[in-house]
C-alpha cells in the first residue's frame, strides 16, 4: 500500500518535472552553443590570438587596434551606405508596391507570388545573376550600347567607389516583396470604416492614404526597418559573390571583414573583436525593440 | 479594400495606370531569372554576339549538362552534382531533427510553462537575432574537438542548433493560441504530458510543421556562411560550390555555365516556394513579428 503510493507520488513528481527534463537538452544547447560562445568570442577578442589560440590577455587592445584599421573604417562606412539606401529602397519599393496591390486587383495572386519569389532564392543566386547582369563586357552596359548609345558606360561592379551600390541594387531586387507582404498584412487589417467615412466627407484617395493609412502603419514600418537593420549588418553572402568584397576591399562590409580576419589571414582576435563589434550593432537594434514587443504584448 | 475602382467604370484610366505600373515591377522582379534562364541555353559565341535579353537562337543544353556533370569547382572536375546531393543529405536530417524538438519546446513553453520558462523563451528569442559571426570560431573550435570539423554531420549539427530558435518560436507561438481548457480537461481526464502532445496538440499542428518545414528547409538549403565556414572541399554544400563555380579565377568566364548551375541551385526552394507559397510567406511574416 505505501510503495503504491510511493509510486503514484514519484510518478507525480516526474509528471511536474517532466516538461523541464524536455526543455532541459535545448536549454544547455542554448546556454552553450549561443550565449557561452559568445563569451568565448569575447574573450578571444581581448587575448593576443593570431594563427593559434593563446590565452594572453590583452584587454580592449584589440578593439583599439581595429579602429585604426583602415579596412574596418572602409566596411563601417560602406554598412552605413549599404544599410541606408537598402532600407529606405527596400521601405519604398515595399509600401508602393503593397499599396498599389491593395486596390482590388484581379490577378493579385500572381503578381504577389512574383514578388515574393526573389525571397526564397539564396544570396548566392540573387548575387550571381546580377554579377551577370551588371558585368561592364557583356551585361547591361553592352545593352544599352547595341541599342545605340555606344558611349554608354556603366562599370560599378569593378568600380571602387561604386561596388558597393551594386550590392544595393541586388539586395533591394530581393528583399522589396518581404517589406511588400508586412504592409501588405498591414493594409488588410485597417478598419474599413475609418476610410469609408473619411471618403464620405469628400478626402480624395491620395490624402486618405498620406493622413490616414500609411501613420496607421507605423508599427508594420518599425518592425520593418528593424528586421531590415538586421538583414543589412549580417549581409555576407551577397558581397561574397557579387564583388567579393572589391575592388581591393571597397566593398567590404563587417561580415566579409570579419571571415577574412577570422579565417583566411588568421587574425583570430581581431575576427573575433569585428564579430563582436557586429553584435554590439545588432543588439543596439533588437534589444529595444524585443522589449517594446513583449512589453506591447503583455499590456494588450 | 477601397471601393473607388470598383464602383465606376471598370478601366478608367487611373485602373490602367495602376495594372500598368504593378506589370512592370513584375517584369523587373522577374527579368533576373529569365535574363538567368536564357543565358544558360546559349552558347558562349552567342553570348558574345547577342546581349542580355536577345532570345537564344539556337538553345543547347550543354551549359547545363557541363554545370551539372563536368564543371570544375575547387580542385575536382564533377559539377556541380555532388554538392547537391551534400545539401540534400544535409537539408533532410537538420530540418527533422530541430523541427522536432522545435514542436516539443513550443508544447512546453506555451502548455506547459513553469518556473522560468518566459525567461527561457525571451532568452532564445534574442538568439533568434544573433549575428552568427559571433559564434564561428568558438564552433570553429568544438567542432574540432568533436572530431566533427569539415564533416557532413558538423554542418547537420550546426544548422540543427542555430535553428532551435526560430522552430520553438514558431511551435510556441502557435500553441499559444490554443485554448488552455483543451489541456486542462485532458489533464483531468488522466493524460499525461506525452498523451496529450500526441492526441491534442499533433493533430491540429500541420499548418505550423508546414511552415516550420519550408521555413527551415529554405534557411538551411541557402546557408552560405556556416557552409564556407564549417566545410572544405568534398563536403561542401551547393551554395559554397556555386560561389566557387563563379568566382574561379579560370582562363574563360563561362556565363552559361554559371547561369545554369545558379539556376539549379537555386531549383529546390523554387519549387519549395510555388508549390507551398502560402506556407512560405507565413513563415516569412511569422519570423518578423516575433514575441
Amino acid at each position: 500500500m505505501k510503495s503504491a503510493e510511493r509510486s503514484i507520488n514519484r510518478l507525480a513528481v516526474l509528471e511536474t518535472a517532466l516538461p523541464r527534463i524536455v526543455v532541459a537538452p535545448s536549454f544547455v544547447a542554448m546556454v552553450v552553443f549561443i550565449y557561452g560562445f559568445i563569451l568565448w568570442t569575447l574573450y578571444i577578442s581581448m587575448t593576443k590570438s593570431s594563427f593559434l589560440p593563446s590565452y594572453d590577455f590583452v584587454g580592449l587592445t584589440n578593439y583599439f587596434k581595429l579602429w585604426r584599421i583602415d579596412r574596418w573604417w572602409v566596411a563601417v562606412r560602406n554598412l552605413l551606405v549599404y544599410g541606408g539606401l537598402f532600407i529606405f529602397g527596400c521601405t519604398l519599393l515595399g509600401l508602393f508596391l503593397a499599396i498599389f496591390l491593395d486596390q482590388k486587383i484581379r490577378i493579385e495572386g500572381a503578381l504577389r507570388t512574383i514578388y515574393l519569389y526573389p525571397l526564397a532564392l539564396s544570396f548566392v543566386v540573387t548575387g550571381t545573376a546580377w554579377k551577370w547582369i551588371l558585368n561592364p563586357g557583356l551585361g547591361i552596359e553592352r545593352l544599352v550600347r547595341q541599342w545605340g548609345w555606344s558611349t554608354f558606360t556603366f562599370d560599378w561592379l569593378v568600380t571602387s567607389e561604386m561596388a558597393i551600390y551594386c550590392v544595393v541594387i541586388a539586395a533591394v531586387w530581393q528583399s522589396s516583396g518581404f517589406v511588400m507582404a508586412m504592409f501588405l498584412a498591414g493594409l488588410r487589417g485597417i478598419d474599413d470604416a475609418v476610410i469609408k467615412a473619411a471618403q464620405v466627407d469628400g478626402a480624395s484617395l491620395p490624402r486618405i492614404y498620406r493622413k490616414i493609412i500609411i501613420p496607421s502603419l507605423r508599427p508594420v514600418f518599425f518592425s520593418t526597418v528593424i528586421i531590415l537593420t538586421h538583414i543589412a549588418i549580417k549581409s555576407f553572402d551577397l558581397v561574397v559573390v557579387l564583388t567579393r568584397g572589391g575592388p581591393g576591399y571597397a566593398s567590404d562590409l563587417p561580415a566579409t571583414f570579419m571571415y577574412s580576419y577570422a579565417f583566411t589571414r588568421g587574425q583570430l582576435a581581431m575576427g573575433a573583436a569585428s564579430a563582436m563589434m557586429m553584435f554590439f550593432m545588432v543588439m543596439a537594434v533588437i534589444v529595444p525593440y524585443l522589449y517594446s514587443e513583449l512589453r506591447r504584448k503583455r499590456y494588450a | 479594400m477601397l471601393e473607388t475602382g470598383r464602383s465606376r467604370r471598370r478601366m478608367d484610366p487611373q485602373r490602367l495606370l495602376i495594372y500598368g505600373v504593378l506589370l512592370i515591377f513584375a517584369l523587373y522582379f522577374l527579368l533576373p531569372l529569365v535574363v538567368m534562364l536564357m543565358t544558360s541555353v546559349k552558347t558562349m559565341d552567342e553570348i558574345r554576339m547577342g546581349n542580355l535579353i536577345s532570345l537564344p537562337r539556337h538553345p543547347t543544353m550543354e551549359p547545363w549538362i557541363k554545370a551539372w556533370d563536368y564543371a570544375t569547382i575547387g580542385v575536382t572536375n564533377e559539377g556541380i552534382k555532388g554538392f547537391f546531393w551534400n545539401s540534400i543529405r544535409m537539408v533532410v536530417p537538420a530540418v527533422l531533427i530541430s523541427t522536432l524538438i522545435g514542436a516539443v519546446n513550443g508544447y512546453v513553453l506555451s502548455k506547459w510553462r513553469f518556473k522560468g520558462s518566459d525567461t527561457f523563451f525571451a532568452m532564445l528569442l534574442l538568439g533568434c537575432f544573433i549575428p552568427f559571426q559571433v559564434i564561428l570560431l568558438p564552433m570553429a573550435r568544438t567542432l574540432g574537438l568533436l572530431g566533427l570539423a569539415e564533416s557532413f554531420w558538423g554542418l547537420v549539427f550546426v544548422h540543427t542548433i542555430y535553428g532551435l530558435a526560430f522552430t520553438t518560436l514558431f511551435f510556441r507561438n502557435y500553441y499559444v493560441a490554443v485554448p488552455d481548457e483543451l489541456v486542462k480537461a485532458a489533464r483531468i481526464d488522466g493524460a499525461g504530458f506525452f498523451r496529450i502532445f500526441m492526441r491534442i496538440m499533433l493533430p491540429i499542428s500541420k499548418p505550423i510543421f508546414m511552415v516550420t518545414i519550408i521555413w527551415q528547409t529554405t534557411q538551411i538549403w541557402n546557408d552560405f556562411l556556416f557552409g564556407v565556414c564549417f566545410s572544405t572541399g568534398e563536403t561542401q554544400p551547393v551554395t559554397v560550390a556555386l560561389n566557387n563555380l563563379v568566382n574561379t579565377s579560370s582562363s574563360v568566364k563561362e556565363y552559361n555555365v554559371d547561369m545554369a548551375g545558379a539556376i539549379i541551385a537555386a531549383l529546390p526552394t523554387l519549387f519549395v516556394y510555388f508549390v507551398a507559397g502560402k506556407y512560405f510567406v507565413r513563415g516569412l511574416t511569422a519570423g518578423a513579428v516575433k514575441g
